[in-house]
């Protein structure tokens, strides 16, 4: 069994986010995996464990990126692979992305591909169908549980809370959803091996992508914060004046009730 | 003359509101809107879209799309597209234009934009405004090249009045073949009436709510004022409610007037489902929890204390006028 996992390196979004001049500074930021690509990295090793076969982390992104992957061959996977656009590309939408992973896949033999569902910076859930679509392969979103057998998959899915039992066939993209299983931390001697497995370092010529045809659909004009809401006020004094105190602000000066 | 197709959603046998608020945005950005209804005995709705904004209702119709499958929908999605050639294209940011929109996009070698919570300008000058960073941040971004296609993230774009306009309404068919994947069950959770997503007022309960009877007074308050009940990931995990009442990045995504956020210590996973609600009010009993960063009004107390009392109120409040 090939499976390929899509991972992505994100902005911890637990952190406080700065912005300076239009863009999200990201200087001595906390970097992790998308927490969403850990249940992908977890369900591809019991995956393998149970079926035998190969797990490849694969991501696009730059060489700070090796250490998320590192983190993955530590947990588990046998090998890593970055292909870096950087040197190639100035602006990377999600067309772009998806374009670059589905022209690396297109050349493996691949059965399963697990990614997350959402990367908790970028937001937009669009990476995993569109490689999938790239690749005229079937995928299911959301995934809560899989069950593999032969080449057949039965998928449980979750679709804003019903849960759906899907029936289809490998090769099949999935993405995970919170709740598909509970990712291990790296073990010591995890991380020992993890230093010697394969993490392959890949470029556009490596894949035989015209960069003139990943030009971005896309344009961000700028990036900004919320509007900064007036600091929330706190009610004080006796209960029974706060809670009629708040009933009239909602009322009066919010005018939501 | 700009053309839009607007993929309309019915959930349960009836529209959901994001379909008019979709169709409305297209109206921002395009001269001509066609709304595409898909699904088994949908067209009973196709006259509401017809008169809240669409200029034309296609309906197709097939046992096999009575689930929502991506390459079901996805077909017969894409085939309306080579019959009818339209410059933009419109989805609800809901589990099914979320799944489904990426696919088309992938098909089109074309850019979407997610999530969009506010349009700016109009026409080819229009700009779309979305949440990045977990809500922690905005972007303002544009189309450069090829369609423009986006989703709209529930209860954020005003809809159009019925009346509006007067839309034609046709039955097509559309041949299907080779759907790979096949829903085989569904089990639809009971949400008691309101849909999350589309509530206007919404109380929701943490931990601290403690067990399923501590969601009795914030129902109580909600159904006072007409709203949903909603929880925390916490209180679905330690089971006093079902996870469909979730809210927040692996949850529902929603945007209410009014959010009423009830023993919630407010991690970043749950204020991505809420924070761009117009009004937050927080109870708790810890003043340092994170969830008073993002209120508008906080009460620092007991909930089971505070709640029956603000129900109190507002029952006085509604009665008296
Ligand atoms: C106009 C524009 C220009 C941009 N320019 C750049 C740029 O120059 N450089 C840059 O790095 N980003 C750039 N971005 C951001 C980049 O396009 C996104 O980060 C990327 O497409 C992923 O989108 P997302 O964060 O919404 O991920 P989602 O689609 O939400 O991610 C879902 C899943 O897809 C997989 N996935 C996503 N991204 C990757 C990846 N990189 N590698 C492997 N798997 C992945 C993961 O499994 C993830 O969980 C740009 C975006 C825009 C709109
Ligand atoms: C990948 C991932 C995705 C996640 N997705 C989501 C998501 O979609 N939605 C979500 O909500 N969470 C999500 N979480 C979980 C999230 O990180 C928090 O664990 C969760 O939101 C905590 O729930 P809570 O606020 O109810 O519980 P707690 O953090 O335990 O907070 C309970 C609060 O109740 C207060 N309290 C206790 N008793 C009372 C009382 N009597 N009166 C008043 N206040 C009281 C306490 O002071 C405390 O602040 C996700 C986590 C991960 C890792």
């Amino acid at each position: 069994m090939e499976i390929y996992v899509l991972l992505k390196r994100t902005f911890d979004t637990e952190e406080a986010i700065q912005l300076e001049n239009g863009q999200i500074d990201e200087d001595g930021a906390e970097f992790i995996i998308n927490p969403y690509d850990e249940y992908a990295v977890e369900e591809a090793i019991r995956v393998r464990d149970a079926q035998g076969g190969t797990v490849t982390v694969v991501t696009v992104g730059p060489e700070d990126a090796d250490k998320e992957l590192r983190t993955a061959l530590a947990m588990g996977a046998d090998q890593a692979v970055r292909i870096s656009i950087e040197d190639d590309i100035e602006e990377a939408d999600h067309f772009t992305i998806s374009e670059v992973l589905a022209g690396y896949l297109k050349e493996q033999t691949v059965d399963l591909i697990i990614a997350g569902n959402v990367a908790v910076d970028g937001g937009s859930g669009q990476v995993a169908p569109r490689v999938a679509e790239l690749l005229d392969i079937p995928y299911v979103t959301t995934i809560t549980k899989l069950e593999l057998d032969g080449t057949k998959a039965v998928v449980t899915r979750d679709a804003e809370g019903d849960t759906e039992t899907i029936k289809t066939t490998l090769p099949l993209l999935v993405t995970a959803q919170q709740g598909l299983n509970e990712p291990r931390y790296p073990s010591l001697p995890g991380i020992m091996k993890a230093k010697k497995k394969p993490l392959e370092e890949l470029e556009l010529d490596d894949l035989e992508l015209d960069e003139d045809e990943l030009a971005p659909r896309l344009e961000t004009i700028e990036r900004f914060l919320p509007p900064n809401k007036a600091a929330g006020k706190i009610l004080e004094g006796e209960l029974n004046e706060q809670v009629a105190q708040l009933a009239s602000l909602l009322r009066n000066e919010a005018k939501v009730v | 003359m700009t053309k839009a197709l607007v993929l309309a959603e019915s959930r349960d046998g009836s529209l959901r509101n994001v379909s008019f608020e979709a169709i409305a945005a297209a109206r921002r950005v395009a001269d001509e809107v066609i709304a595409v209804l898909i699904g088994h005995n949908v067209a009973k709705d196709a006259d509401a879209l017809a008169s809240r904004g669409a200029d034309q209702v296609l309906v197709v119709e097939d046992e096999r799309l009575l689930h929502y499958t991506p390459d079901g929908y996805g077909q017969v999605f894409l085939e309306l597209m080579n019959r009818t050639s339209p410059d933009v294209l419109v989805f609800g940011h809901t589990s099914l234009g979320k799944d489904l929109s990426p696919k088309i996009a992938a098909k089109l070698q074309a850019g979407l934009i997610s999530d969009v919570t506010a349009i700016e300008g109009e026409g080819a000058e229009a700009t779309f405004i979305r949440p990045i960073y977990s809500g922690k941040a905005f972007e303002k971004v544009k189309v450069s090249e090829g369609k423009t296609l986006f989703t709209v993230r529930p209860n954020n774009i005003d809809p159009l009045e019925a009346g509006s306009s007067q839309g034609t309404v046709e039955s097509v068919t559309v041949e299907l073949k080779d759907l790979r994947t096949i829903v085989a069950d569904i089990v639809r959770k009971a949400t008691g009436g309101v849909d999350l997503s589309e509530a206007k007022v919404i109380v929701a309960g943490g931990r601290g709510v403690k067990s399923s009877d501590g969601f009795a007074p914030l129902q109580e308050l909600a159904d006072v004022l007409g709203g949903a009940v909603g929880a925390s990931r916490g209180a679905c995990d330690a089971d006093y409610c079902d996870y469909a009442l979730q809210i927040g990045q692996t949850g529902k995504v929603v945007t209410p007037d009014l959010y009423i956020a009830c023993g919630i210590s407010g991690a970043i996973q749950h204020l991505a489902g809420m924070s761009n609600a117009k009004v937050i009010v927080a109870i708790n009993k810890d003043p340092e929890a994170n969830i008073f960063s993002v209120a508008d009004y906080g009460i620092v107390g007991d909930l089971f204390d505070v709640v029956p009392l603000l129900t109190a109120e507002f029952k006085k409040m509604l009665v008296h006028g």
